[in-house]
């Protein structure tokens, strides 16, 4: 499902975290949201995974309003996999993905037959059954970003957003991943730290900074060297390579006055 | 499904014949011994409404003195257990237990003031209305203290309890130098938890309190999972995490101080129990709420029997006994575990 932002503030406190942000994700893309640290991006997620609501604005995936809906509605529809979740104490890996139908189960519900084969099926995709029984917290940082991401899978939802989900793991497990969430075919919105995996995995680009958006579009378009310059405070250029890939390349003096 | 999901029914199963079992036992000892089959035959006979009792005076010892006892064991241990193990997930803290927010030093002020100064002390009310009037005040100030904005976070709410708790502890410690030597007795009884008090009249309302709140817990379950995987986790599964923290934390809230009022200061079983359930059966709430239930309720049982038989006729508080032979056990069973740290 299409995701739009309308004019989305959020204050905390009175600071101004996010003003007047302005941006669409069509149906069936991937587009990343990049910028600095405390540029307001996991903020802005969080107004589209309904955990914090905006002081003004709209934020609507397909036709409607999230902050118009339950809860449990809009979580049939977006699921979030975040970056908080190594808290998880005592679960096992199929207990941890099972938590996905909790959006399709009111509070007399039980799992059915069906909810059993969404979350075995999940869990396949993500090619994490194979340790279905064990418990999370020994996995690996790869392993536990798709075991959360067979959690989101499990929630059946039209939008995906990720908050960095390649933070902290290592480089195979970064092209794994991302490779993953590609083959998937859901709308998706992810918080990529990593600029090199973004150019490289993205369709388009949103540029966040101090919380408002700098540059948004096509890869090519939105990341252009002057971006690149003001806002991340680096002197490199984006292309498109002869093998198709984007690459960012980097200056021998990198560091932007 | 795990081994442990399939194996839980059983378990809860066995745990709910052995809690029968344990019951009728404990009836039965005492300084009047009567034999399983005369306790079974006593109960059966008042639960029908019919059939022939010939021993009166095992009837009056039954049914009359030891079972309502007995039976307000069961409910403290499963009660307190329950709340514990929804206070721990609730405030994310594994520290947490029952009295987490204070609702112990409330109710023993409450209780102190009864106990020193009589009931007119608080326009007449008994130890137990006064012991729950002090746990709810506290709790209320505890949730003022912890909120900003409206939305509860764990750790400020941690901290309130601990500040109002020693607020409270203060007040109850002057009060107590003020006591007289036989007050201040029945006061440390208290502080230290029975159910030798226990009344069929009063019965019923904890009852009712007890069965209700395990069972709407359990049917929180599945989003008492959620929340373990964090608050902002959850909210992205369709939970909504402030309303839900609220209405479990008040739910726990009136669980406890309804304990509290009529047993007094429990320590122990609602803080080791929950740990010690989810070593077994691991962290889903559907689990180790009806397993902590049954668990608490059966240790608490024995624990009653042995604090009224140990130095017969002399009665001891719970509260020694509970972590005399809950903490060994426990021990030994976190150091079996080795997924635990």
């Amino acid at each position: 499902m299409e995701l739009n932002l309308e004019r989305v503030c959020v204050r905390i406190e009175g600071r101004p975290i996010l003003s007047d942000v302005v941006l669409s994700v069509p149906e069936g893309s991937f587009v990343g949201l990049v910028g600095p640290n405390g540029s307001g991006k996991s903020t802005l997620l969080r107004t589209v995974y309904r955990s914090l609501k905006p002081s003004s604005g709209v934020v609507r995936v397909g036709p409607d309003d999230v902050w118009q809906m339950s809860a449990r509605v809009a979580a049939q529809r977006t699921a979030a996999v975040l970056q908080d979740a190594s808290a998880t104490v005592g679960l096992t890996v199929a207990e941890v993905v099972a938590l996905g139908r909790t959006p399709h189960l009111g509070l007399f519900d039980r799992e059915s037959a069906v909810d059993g084969d969404v979350v075995t099926e999940s869990m396949d995709r993500t090619g994490v059954l194979a340790f279905a029984d064990r418990a999370f917290s020994t996995l690996s940082g790869g392993e536990r970003q798709r075991v959360l991401l067979a959690r989101a899978l499990a929630q059946q939802p039209r939008l995906l957003v990720l908050d960095e989900p390649t933070n902290h793991l290592d480089v195979r497990a970064r092209f794994e991943l991302l490779d993953l969430i590609g083959e998937l075919g859901t709308t998706t919105f992810a918080v990529l730290h990593d600029l090199d995996l973004a150019v490289r995995s993205c369709d388009q680009l949103v540029v966040l900074d101090a919380g408002a958006i700098a540059a948004a579009g096509p890869v090519l378009a939105a990341l252009t060297p002057v971006v690149l310059r003001e806002v991340f405070g680096v002197a490199a250029s984006v292309e498109r390579h002869a093998d198709g890939v984007v690459r960012i390349t980097y200056e021998a003096k990198p560091l932007a006055d | 499904m795990s081994r442990i999901a399939r194996a839980t029914p059983l378990l809860v199963l066995g745990l709910a014949v052995a809690l029968v079992l344990v019951v009728l036992l404990a009836v039965g000892i005492g300084s009047v011994q009567v034999p399983l089959a005369d306790t079974w035959h006593i109960v059966l006979a008042h639960l029908t409404g019919s059939g022939q009792v010939d021993d009166l005076v095992a009837d009056q010892i039954v049914w009359r003195i030891r079972l309502p006892r007995v039976l307000l064991a069961a409910l403290c241990g499963a009660g307190l257990a329950v709340a514990g193990v929804v206070l721990q997930a609730l405030v994310a803290n594994p520290l947490a237990d029952p009295y987490v927010l204070g609702v112990s030093s409330g109710s023993s002020l409450g209780a102190a003031l009864v106990f020193t100064l009589g009931a007119g002390a608080l326009g007449g009310l008994g130890v137990s209305s006064a012991a729950f009037l002090g746990a709810m005040i506290a709790v209320a100030l505890v949730f003022a203290l912890g909120q900003r904005r409206g939305r509860l976070a764990p750790t400020r709410l941690v901290l309130a309890g601990v500040a109002v708790g020693y607020l409270f502890s203060a007040a109850t410690s002057y009060v107590q130098l003020s006591a007289a030597p036989n007050e201040l007795r029945l006061l440390m009884f208290w502080l230290l938890g029975s159910v030798a008090g226990a009344q069929w009249s009063q019965l019923s309302i904890v009852a009712v309190v007890v069965v209700a709140s395990v069972l709407l817990l359990v049917l929180y379950g599945r989003r008492l999972n959620a929340l373990l995987t964090g608050d902002e986790s959850a909210a992205a599964l369709g939970v909504d995490v402030r309303k839900l923290r609220i209405g479990l934390l008040l739910l726990a809230s009136l669980l406890t101080g309804t304990l509290i009022a009529v047993s007094g200061g429990i320590g122990f079983v609602g803080l080791m129990i929950p740990h010690l359930v989810r070593l077994v059966v691991g962290s889903d709430h559907r689990r180790v709420l009806p397993v902590a239930a049954l668990f608490g309720a059966v240790y608490l049982v024995l624990v009653d029997l042995i604090s009224r038989t140990v130095d017969s006729p002399n009665e001891l508080p719970l509260g020694i006994f509970t972590a005399a032979f809950g903490a060994p056990f426990f021990l030994w069973l976190l150091r079996r575990n080795k997924s635990v740290g």
